[in-house]
């Protein structure tokens, strides 16, 4: 039986040395690098011992998918090649993980929703892809810019789901990612999702791990479903019975078949914890005002934070790093003192603010806003305006802002 | 869902945390008290696909003689293969094998009151446990190679040659202090 443990100090193709995780990611040097996300992608990827990438063009990844090509071209990468659609990659995905690799692809927008089928057979199937989703908008008329909408379609397949704020959370979450999602007792697939543009295209200071050091390989041994041969093709799950049948056994087959999906989840806030020094960060949860967010709402909820300090106005702040699990137990502790819960979101349903509501006791507390959409920018101001309103403060109209 | 997996060294009893040699000891009264002991073995070790599995068949099947030598008079040890995962129709012959997505047919065709699976994928496992536990009153034990089982009532972790065949010494020592289930009105399995 394979073993990654023996592995561990022995160098690969490139030179690359393969690194206990826990180590290369808490102990070993770190070299602070000015890059865009979408170089921070191919960065943690260089270090991913990554077995195959599969690619297909759409706006704000494409950046990122093509610089992965150039590490395939330098041999990081065991194999790589374009898909014919977004649908086609996720089935190709699935192929080469069911063959025991570890895969990793990249998608937006329209994409995610045109390969949605793929998700929940991911799942099920126990694979544990890793897919970056750059957030942008899904709807018509045809919008690139930044917009989280298509998360609220991932939060129900059964993929892990966590939300970077940052190049560099992307950059250690890539890689942290792998050891989360390939845990027996996990083996999900990761949606690792950022805020197209706002993350990818900018350039940040990244502390970077030594790029000769890598991950230990995907042991496909430790698989909790057999990997794909021919004498036992995963086809075989499809077309035999029990998927087919209308009766009792077959009803329960697929039920608890999708709670051990489900179980499988949760049994990943444990690993995830341990990696992500848990689910969620806080700031001042002693406040009466806490501003509530993923992704570079944070950001910009931190900068409000900054100025509402400036007015003498105390407000804290939760990171939401993780949604799927999702961290309710931690928000009901770290909202518990809150009179008001401030949850500004990129995306026009506001499906955080929903899934806060439905955690936390006196759901009345959310404020679900303030909410940008289709690629509208979020000023700081804007938050600010929000919550002074909300305390009963006059606040300057933002209408002249242009 | 919701319950915490044993860490290296630990194992559970009804989702509760404990160290492994009192799972040991659980995990053999529950086989000496049941009428209908089975041990289900998965394909990891009912195929000799590589040495250490061949070596953990001939574990299972020595836990299987210890089994059978150290029950009572009325109870009847059982070993079942799980020979891979496909589901069997038109009909399963729940006599000589257990399928997981419906291992409920064959716990019930046999009476079987308490269980233990080795050697099945973890997923798979996992799916049995839950349809056992859903439509049965079986205890169910897992020994589990990887990270254990929140579906069974008991669940060893990282299981090796060496575990199975402390199992199996624990079933010996307790040997004649556990008295059988055997006048139960229902004896264990329920439909």
């Amino acid at each position: 039986m394979a073993d990654t443990h023996s592995v561990i100090g022995t160098k690969n193709k490139k030179g690359q040395t393969f690194t206990d995780t826990w180590k290369m990611m808490n102990e070993a040097p770190r070299t602070p690098s000015f890059y865009t996300g979408s170089e921070v992608i191919k960065e943690a990827l260089r270090r991913a011992s990554c077995d195959v990438m599969i690619a297909y063009p759409i706006t704000p990844q494409s950046e990122a998918a093509a610089l992965i090509g150039e590490l395939f071209a330098e041999g990081y990468i065991g194999d790589y090649f374009r898909g014919e659609s977004e649908f086609a990659v996720m089935s190709q995905c699935a192929g080469a993980a069911f063959g025991g690799a570890r895969v990793f692809t990249t998608t937006a927008g329209p994409g995610t929703m045109r390969a949605m089928e793929n998700f929940p057979m991911w799942s099920g199937a126990r694979l544990p892809i890793q897919m970056i989703v750059t957030c942008r908008g899904i709807n018509s008329p045809l919008s690139i810019q930044p917009d989280t909408l298509e998360i609220a379609y991932l939060l129900n397949t059964g993929m892990l789901v966590w939300h970077a704020e940052t190049a560099q959370d992307f950059f250690d979450w890539i890689l942290m990612g792998y050891m989360v999602s390939e845990e027996p007792d996990v083996h999900l697939p990761l949606a690792l999702c950022c805020d197209g543009f706002f993350v990818t295209h900018t350039k940040d200071v990244v502390n970077l791990t030594p790029a000769d050091m890598c991950l230990p390989p995907y042991d496909p041994y430790r698989s909790p479903v057999p990997c794909m041969d021919m004498e036992c093709p995963p086809v075989r799950m499809m077309r035999d019975p029990f998927v087919m049948k209308s009766n009792y056994i077959s009803y329960a087959t697929h039920a608890s078949w999708q709670q051990e999906v489900w179980a499988a989840v949760e049994r990943s806030r444990k690993h995830t914890i341990k990696w992500l020094n848990g689910l969620i960060e806080t700031e001042n949860t002693d406040a009466e005002v806490i501003i509530v967010a993923s992704g570079t709402a944070v950001s910009q909820g931190r900068e409000a934070i900054r100025l509402l300090e400036d007015e003498g106005i105390r407000c804290g702040l939760v990171k939401v790093k993780v949604l799927r699990p999702w961290p309710g137990e931690e928000i009901r502790e770290a909202t518990k003192n809150a009179k008001h819960i401030i949850v500004p979101e990129f995306n026009v349903t506001g499906w955080l603010a929903k899934e806060i509501k439905a955690t936390i006791p006196n759901s009345e507390r959310v404020h679900a806003g303030p909410r940008v959409c289709g690629g509208m920018t979020m000023p700081p101001e804007i938050i600010v305006s929000e919550i002074k309103t909300l305390l009963g403060m006059t606040t300057v109209s933002m209408a002249t802002r242009g | 869902m919701g319950i915490c997996l044993p860490n290296p060294g630990e194992a559970h009893i009804n989702g509760v945390i404990v160290p492994e040699e009192k799972a040991y000891e659980e995990a053999a009264k529950q086989f000496l008290m049941a009428k209908v002991p089975t041990i289900f073995p998965g394909p990891l070790v009912l195929w000799a696909w590589n040495e250490k599995a061949a070596k953990k068949a001939t574990a299972v099947r020595h836990l299987y003689n210890t089994l059978k030598e150290c029950v009572q008079p009325g109870q009847t040890p059982m070993l079942i293969p799980m020979p891979d995962y496909r589901p069997k129709y038109p009909k399963i012959n729940p006599e000589v094998e257990i399928n997981p997505n419906h291992p409920n047919l064959t716990i019930w065709h046999n009476k079987i009151d308490c269980c233990m699976f080795i050697g099945v994928h973890c997923h798979q496992a996992n799916l049995a446990l839950k349809i056992i536990r859903g439509g049965t009153s079986c205890y169910t034990i897992a020994m589990c190679a990887q990270a254990g089982h929140e579906d069974a009532m008991l669940s060893f972790r990282d299981a090796s040659v060496e575990k199975i065949m402390k199992l199996a010494e624990w079933v010996k020592k307790l040997k004649g202090t556990v008295k059988p289930r055997l006048t139960s009105a229902k004896s264990g399995a329920s439909n």
